[in-house]
């Protein structure tokens, strides 16, 4: 059985016509009772449980999900990829997720294909650009890379966008992360999956969980469709459901969820060569290596759990690509879905206890939780194994609600996501 | 598109909408010794249901506010009523 | 005619050729042809190549069941990427380019790539090309990847059109179910709509010979004829494209090519699918050869376009639907020989150009493949609307189970898939009867992809999956059903899974030994066809975009020389005049400070809240004590959020007693409105407050400087205008030129300052007065980007400039409300917390250069010594034409604490020091303001 994936393995298995490849994990059984259960196969959840693993030891861990691994907004994201915050905490937490997304195809032994094409935020006034020198300078002296780029240079690196003297916003410059990106959103997951169930981490697909168990106030296990399991420890990582599983619980978040829609064209050679955000047209677009664009912007307008989107927001965000990239209005559209998002108060993730012992909670991440899943996992791990907050995940806890803490970075990005 | 039945102008488009927040906030005493706990819940905290729910929404060209009865799965519309003499 | 085209046959008009090429190769072909038609009729089957493997491909469909031929079409200059050649009909002139292939689809370089799909199976990408670095490898694969290029031109006249429609009955799809369907609603008294994507309606029903005894082409007439004279409307080339929340359908009515298509968003009362089926592949070695095609496509072929596919056919089909086509080929001059396909398995020969068929080593000569392997109902806008889909043994195929509100499916797509049962049920269902499917004459063997077979099959043509993929996606653990689609990449092809969805997740279902209905399908989503990103652009363009708001005395100001631009949605006076702009803005400061300036303010905020609570209600809404303001008083305050944070500032005035206006910042009108109202209705008694929004009717000039008051004095009002009877921070109401005249004591420059705001209609009038008692003195009017500079000289604020969304009123120096405000306000509490109690909180301060050093950069951050710890920002900077030095504004943390102490100024890399000061840097007693 060929586990290792590398050249030289492809190459020898070529030659026997794949038959010796593993599978990438199990499918294992539930046990009665695990030192750790996490509710939610997505990506932060496997991550979770990989980092359990790797740094904490922990390896008597489950990962439950209700459908298949991914299938959440794991796998309906735009996959951008990005660290450009204004404040130093945002700044550690996607910062250390970049980080981690650097070396993860190697960690992981799986190509996860994090490509650091560059990430434009264009600005379209000087009022705009003076907010883009106050951003730029913020990334720098919190230890990310970014750079301010005027007209010119913007054109020179994406000569797609329009700079019509005409234009209702006429581009005047932008911020330039160069090691923001794109990566294979379901290989994320699947690369966590596989390295965690090599691990001896179990990843129970299809298995919902029903209830939470509660004795003596703490949280000590889950009802699911496949039985009871019990758990030294429960983490929660259900984005889009985090209000429903809290609330078996009794406890109330500060959460609502709505649609955010993403949209692929056909597949066209090279275009485009970062993702480029263009604030006033609401919307952001990258192409991926197959060559389709991949097309994203704000939320519905509609507080809802339905993953489907409707024309308002679809006719937003695509005549906002057109305005941005005329030349790109004749290309057709594949296919839009949508996820259902947890939005919080201040657009910042949920990391920390959840007031119920025994049960922790990585929610909250809104439109952006693709590019925090390595720091989720890693920061989440902690977490669950050592009980307290590792000091990045510490200004993400529920608690700064009640302090009044908000890390709420809307003031200094266009569309959060 | 959504049809939302504003209870003043009838069925309209949703964009002529605004999502005010969850019916049933009720402002406590800021004069009575509030808690960091209880103004957190009052300024922050959802039901965020998900299926049935009753939410205060605003239909921009009247400036009525109003609560919206509807499924927040399907998206099916239950019904609307002004926001006047409602209970909670 | 050529010898595929067959005299007498199609829907096309054989005396009217269209001249048109083909990589390069000129060809005819026919109006009312596609181009793909037009293509085999020239006895052109190579149309395109598989996207990883460059394979040769022709067609294996004849509409959007064609996932192989993708073409980059030029017509008059236009040029549209990736058209599918099956559904883009012909026009003269038209040239047309195979996509992913060099230099054509018929000799392709990248052909060998072919040779090496033992090491590019599925999923191959994620187990390498990760040492050194995937950096390393992308950019080939990124040029190797993609189908057409699209063109950088710009197509100025490319816009769509839009409209809101509304029906009683949608009726999707125009062959016999739907048309019967329509019209028994339109004669029923509903309005009904059908929408028929090809150019005309008829579908399946031109394969026949006659249909309820009649001519097809008779019958097809008679029904559209029987719907429009009822009432009912008929788009043909409309294809219903997704259905959204309340049946709001969307339809994309394409036009001729190169036009962009017209978007209807249609609300249907009720919606009737008559969307058809698709024949399914049957997987088999070499089944992607060009000249394997599906049998419906060969049928379609002949009855649409007169176009007779082979000569010899081999055709391998396991039901009643496909054998239903075969006599039309034959009559046509085919060779029809059918092969079995449970008799062994069977591989294609030949490459380019097929030579026949293998099975178990008996040989089958032949040109042309035809397979068939069972119907598959589209439900695609079905499960849009949330229908749910039910397994049907007898027919091996997904089937409408049920329902969702509002939508029945009838014909092919209920699986109806006899033209007998299926009008029946169309006639039944439109008059609101219940659905009966029946199976009564169509009759399958279940054929679906057999695992471990020999031979390279394939489930997905463009995107090259094939058997093997699904059995290594199986071998691997990718078992449910979107794992399969997204590790093998199947389904995921222009064509969205038309063709490969079934034998997908049929073929996991045999590797498994699960039944097909146990494994599932993947979700369909829209577009039902791919689609132009402009049909959902519209109008919704260009300075449409975002309108802009304009001022009453725009032409006033044109015709003044004002450099107009953008400011919080308004078109509004940067400044005035041509030259250096620097040293004009600096100009209009200096005559402002020295005599006097006349700002145009109109976009100010006039908000007025009114009735017997009004008192109550603004002291609520304000951070700042009003109900001690008397009246023809005006007090300078702040609107918080609920969290605290300052959402806007602004002036109120109280009128009279029960009657006030809110001056808020121009582009904070409409938040502002709505703030106030949501309030007033939600935990006020609205019978009490009344809330207008009078902005726009009121236009607002301020003149400002030492010779304000004479120049307002010279309009003759009758009032007293000495800084004794009309002081600072006051309001007068009085009659000018026969109508309402409002003057405000209030100043955004420190300079005395009156602001007369007028009707809208009357605001020339008042302009023209002022500029006229003005000019003499060396008055003139002044811009907004002057006035920025001399508000920041005086240390006043901008919202969203000068503060942030945590900025409180105590950051400000406003702190006594805070501690001292004894009612209930919005926000109050929240300024209470953790941080707003911290003494780490950003404040707004001043900030002093070294004498003849240059200005500071507005976002320049100040940062702590040593550790460059992020402390603030420079939010406003300039150089003061008034005091001859630079100026600038910043928010520090703790800053009011530090008067006076030098700190490191950041930039881009580069450090500079600077002095914090006040943030009032002229005039700062006062004296004036109030002179």
């Amino acid at each position: 059985m060929t586990k290792t994936y590398s050249a030289f393995n492809l190459l020898r298995e070529g030659l026997r016509a794949n038959k010796g490849w593993g599978r990438a994990w199990r499918t294992p059984e539930p046990k009665p009772s695990y030192d750790v259960v996490i509710i939610g196969g997505g990506g932060h959840g496997l991550a979770t449980a990989y980092y359990l693993a790797k740094n904490h030891g922990l390896r008597n861990v489950a990962v439950l999900e209700k459908g298949w691994l991914g299938g959440g907004n794991t796998g309906r994201n735009t996959t951008v990829i990005r660290s450009n915050y204004f404040y130093p905490e945002s700044a550690a937490l996607y910062d250390l997720s970049v980080k981690l997304y650097e070396g993860l195809s190697k960690d992981l032994n799986y190509n996860v294909m994090f490509s650091q094409r560059g990430m434009i935020v264009t600005a379209h006034s000087e009022p705009e650009m003076e907010m883009a020198a106050r951003q730029v300078n913020a990334m720098r002296l919190n230890g990310v890379d970014a750079e301010l780029l005027d007209a010119a240079e913007v054109r020179r690196l994406e000569p797609a966008l329009s700079f019509r003297a005409d234009m209702r916003h006429p581009i005047h410059g932008g911020v330039l992360q160069k090691r923001a990106g794109t990566g294979r959103h379901d290989a994320v997951a699947w690369g966590y999956a596989r390295a965690a169930d090599a691990a001896g981490v179990d990843i129970i697909q299809n298995c919902e969980v029903l209830d939470l168990i509660l004795e003596a106030g703490r949280c000590v296990g889950v009802n699911t469709t496949r039985g009871e399991i019990r758990a030294g420890v429960v983490g929660a990582a259900v984005a889009g459901h985090s209000s429903v599983l809290a609330g078996m619980v009794g406890v109330g978040l500060p959460i609502t969820s709505y649609a955010l829609q993403a949209f692929v064209s056909e597949p066209l050679k090279p275009v485009l060569n970062r993702v480029v955000l263009c604030p006033p047209y609401g919307t952001y677009v990258s192409q991926s290596d197959k060559g389709g664009l991949v097309i994203g912007g704000g939320l519905d307008r509609v507080p809802s759990y339905g993953q489907r989107g409707n024309m308002p927001m679809q006719e937003e965000v695509l005549s906002g690509l057109s305005e941005m990239m005329p030349m790109l209005n004749k290309v057709k559209l594949l296919r839009h879905w949508a996820g259902i998002v947890d939005v919080t108060p201040d657009s910042s993730p949920i990391l920390g206890p959840s007031g119920v012992e025994g049960l922790f909670l990585n929610c909250g991440w809104g439109t952006g939780g693709f590019k925090a899943i390595p720091a989720g996992g890693y920061l989440f791990a902690h977490l669950l194994a050592e009980g307290t907050h590792h000091e990045i995940s510490r200004p993400f806890d529920l608690s700064r609600f009640d302090t009044g803490y908000l890390v709420d970075e809307g003031a200094a990005s266009g569309i959060a996501h | 598109m959504q049809i939302f039945p504003c209870p003043f102008c009838g069925p309209r488009d949703e964009r002529e909408f605004h999502f005010a927040g969850e019916l049933g906030k009720t402002r406590p005493d800021t004069r009575d010794g509030v808690s960091d706990a209880d103004w957190a819940r009052y300024l922050h905290e959802q039901r965020n249901e998900k299926g049935h729910v009753r939410e205060v929404w605003m239909h921009m060209p009247c400036s009525e506010l109003f609560v919206l009865e509807r499924d927040s799965v399907s998206m099916a519309v239950i019904g609307s009523s002004p926001l006047r003499g409602a209970a909670e | 005619m050529s010898a595929h085209r067959v005299a007498g046959r199609g829907r096309i008009d054989a005396d009217a050729p269209l001249n048109f090429s083909f990589d390069g190769r000129a060809f005819q072909g026919r109006r009312g042809d596609t181009i793909a038609s037009a293509l085999l009729a020239n006895g052109v089957r190579v149309m395109g190549r598989s996207f990883k493997y460059h394979r040769p491909r022709g067609p294996w469909g004849a509409w959007v069941d064609d996932p192989n031929a993708i073409m980059n079409v030029a017509l008059n200059g236009v040029e549209l990427p990736n058209c599918p050649a099956t559904t883009t009909y012909l026009e003269e002139g038209m040239a047309a380019r195979s996509v992913n292939a060099f230099p054509s689809a018929r000799f392709d370089l990248k052909g060998g790539l072919d040779l090496f799909h033992r090491w590019l199976g599925a999923g191959f990408y994620y187990k390498t090309f990760m040492w050194p670095d995937w950096h390393l490898f992308e950019p080939m694969i990124r040029r190797m990847a993609g189908l057409g290029a699209v063109s950088d031109a710009v197509l100025e006249g490319y816009v769509a059109d839009q409209l809101h429609d509304r029906c009683e009955v949608l009726v999707v799809g125009g062959g016999a179910a739907g048309l019967v369907a329509a019209r028994s609603a339109a004669e029923a008294g509903q309005d009904v709509c059908l929408v028929e994507d090809h150019a005309e309606c008829g579908g399946g029903v031109w394969q026949r010979a006659e249909i309820e005894g009649t001519a097809p082409a008779d019958w097809v007439a008679a029904q559209v004829a029987a719907i429009v004279a009822a009432g009912g409307r008929v788009l043909t080339r409309a294809t219903a494209f997704g259905v959204f929340d309340h049946r709001m359908v969307g339809i994309v009515e394409n036009r001729a090519f190169g036009q962009a298509p017209r978007l209807r968003r249609m609300r249907a009362g009720r919606i009737v699918l008559a969307s058809g089926a698709l024949d399914r592949p049957v997987t088999f070695a070499n089944n992607d050869r060009p000249g394997v095609m599906s049998v419906d496509g060969a049928g379609e072929m002949l009855a649409r376009y007169g176009v007779l596919v082979g000569r010899r056919i081999a055709v391998v089909a396991n039901n009643s639907a496909a054998r239903a086509v075969l006599p039309a080929l034959v009559q046509a001059g085919a060779e029809v020989v059918e092969v079995d396909p449970a008799a062994g398995p069977i591989r294609v020969l030949g490459a380019k150009r097929i030579r026949g068929l293998d099975q178990g080593g008996r040989r089958v000569e032949a040109d042309t493949v035809l397979a068939s392997g069972g119907l598959t109902p589209l439900v695609h806008l079905w499960r849009h609307a949330g229908g749910k889909l039910d397994w049907c043994d007898a027919r091996q195929a997904f089937i409408p189970g049920r329902a969702p509100e509002g939508m029945v499916a009838v014909g092919a797509a209920a699986g109806a898939f006899d033209l007998e049962s299926a009008l029946e049920e169309a006639r039944g269902v439109a008059r609101g009867g219940a659905v009966e499917a029946s199976v009564s004459h169509y009759h399958l063997t279940p054929l679906w992809p057999a695992p471990g077979a020999k031979g390279r099959q394939w489930i997905d043509f463009q995107h090259d999956v094939t058997l093997k993929d699904v059995e290594l996606a199986a071998r691997e653990n990718y078992v449910s059903v979107e794992h399969l689609k997204r590790y093998t990449t199947l389904g995921m092809a222009s064509d969205q899974g038309k063709t490969a969805n079934m034998a997908g997740l049929a073929a996991m279902a045999a590797i498994q030994g699960r039944p097909i209905p146990e494994v599932g399908t993947t979700t369909f989503r829209p577009p039902f066809v791919p689609i132009p990103i402009e049909t959902y652009h519209g109008a919704h363009r260009g300075q449409l975009w975002h309108p802009l708001k304009r001022l009453a005395l725009e032409e006033a100001h044109r015709a003044a020389g004002a450099a107009l631009g953008e400011y919080g949605g308004w078109l509004r006076p940067g400044w005035y005049g041509q030259g250096d702009v620097a040293q004009i803005i600096a100009e209009e400061v200096r005559m402002a400070r020295g005599t006097a300036g006349i700002f145009d303010a109109s976009p100010l905020g006039k908000i007025e809240v009114m009735g017997p609570d009004a008192e109550a209600f603004v002291d609520f809404v304000y951070y700042n004590t009003i109900r001690t303001l008397k009246p023809g008083h005006i007090r300078y305050g702040f609107l918080l959020s609920e969290g605290g944070a300052v959402m806007d500032d602004g002036v109120i005035a109280r009128v009279d007693q029960d009657r006030f206006v809110i001056s808020c910042s121009s582009s904070h009108v409409d938040g502002v409105r709505t703030h106030l109202e949501a309030w007033r209705q939600d935990g006020n008694d609205p019978d009490r407050i009344f809330i207008h929004d009078t902005t726009q009717h009121w236009a607002t000039v301020t003149m400002t400087g030492p010779k304000a008051r004479e120049i307002v004095g010279a309009l003759g009002l009758e009032v007293d205008l000495s800084a004794e009877a009309f002081p600072h921070m006051r309001l007068r109401e009085v009659v000018w030129q026969g109508g309402p005249l409002r003057i405000a004591r209030v100043s955004f420059t420190g300079d005395v300052s009156f602001e007369l705001s007028i009707r809208a209609s009357r605001a020339e009038e008042l302009w023209q007065a002022l500029i006229a008692a003005g000019a003499p003195l060396g008055a003139g009017p002044l811009g907004l980007e002057a006035l920025s500079i001399m508000r920041a000289e005086k240390g006043y604020l901008i919202i969203g400039k000068d503060t942030d969304g945590e900025t409180m009123p105590h950051d400000l120096g406003f702190g006594i409300p805070r501690q001292k405000k004894t009612v209930a306000f919005i926000g109050d509490r929240s300024l209470h917390n953790a941080k707003a109690n911290s003494t780490a909180r950003k404040q707004l301060v001043g900030l002093r250069v070294a004498e003849g050093a240059v200005m500071l950069p507005t976002g320049a951050h100040v940062v702590e010594a040593g550790t460059q710890r992020s402390l603030g920002y420079v939010t406003s900077s300039y150089d003061s034409p008034t005091l001859d030095r630079p100026i600038a504004l910043a928010l520090i943390e703790d800053g009011v604490a530090q008067m006076g102490r030098e700190v490191t100024i950041w930039h881009l890399g580069e450090t500079r020091r600077a002095t914090i000061c006040g943030p009032c840097a002229f005039d700062p007693e006062g004296e004036r303001l109030h002179a």
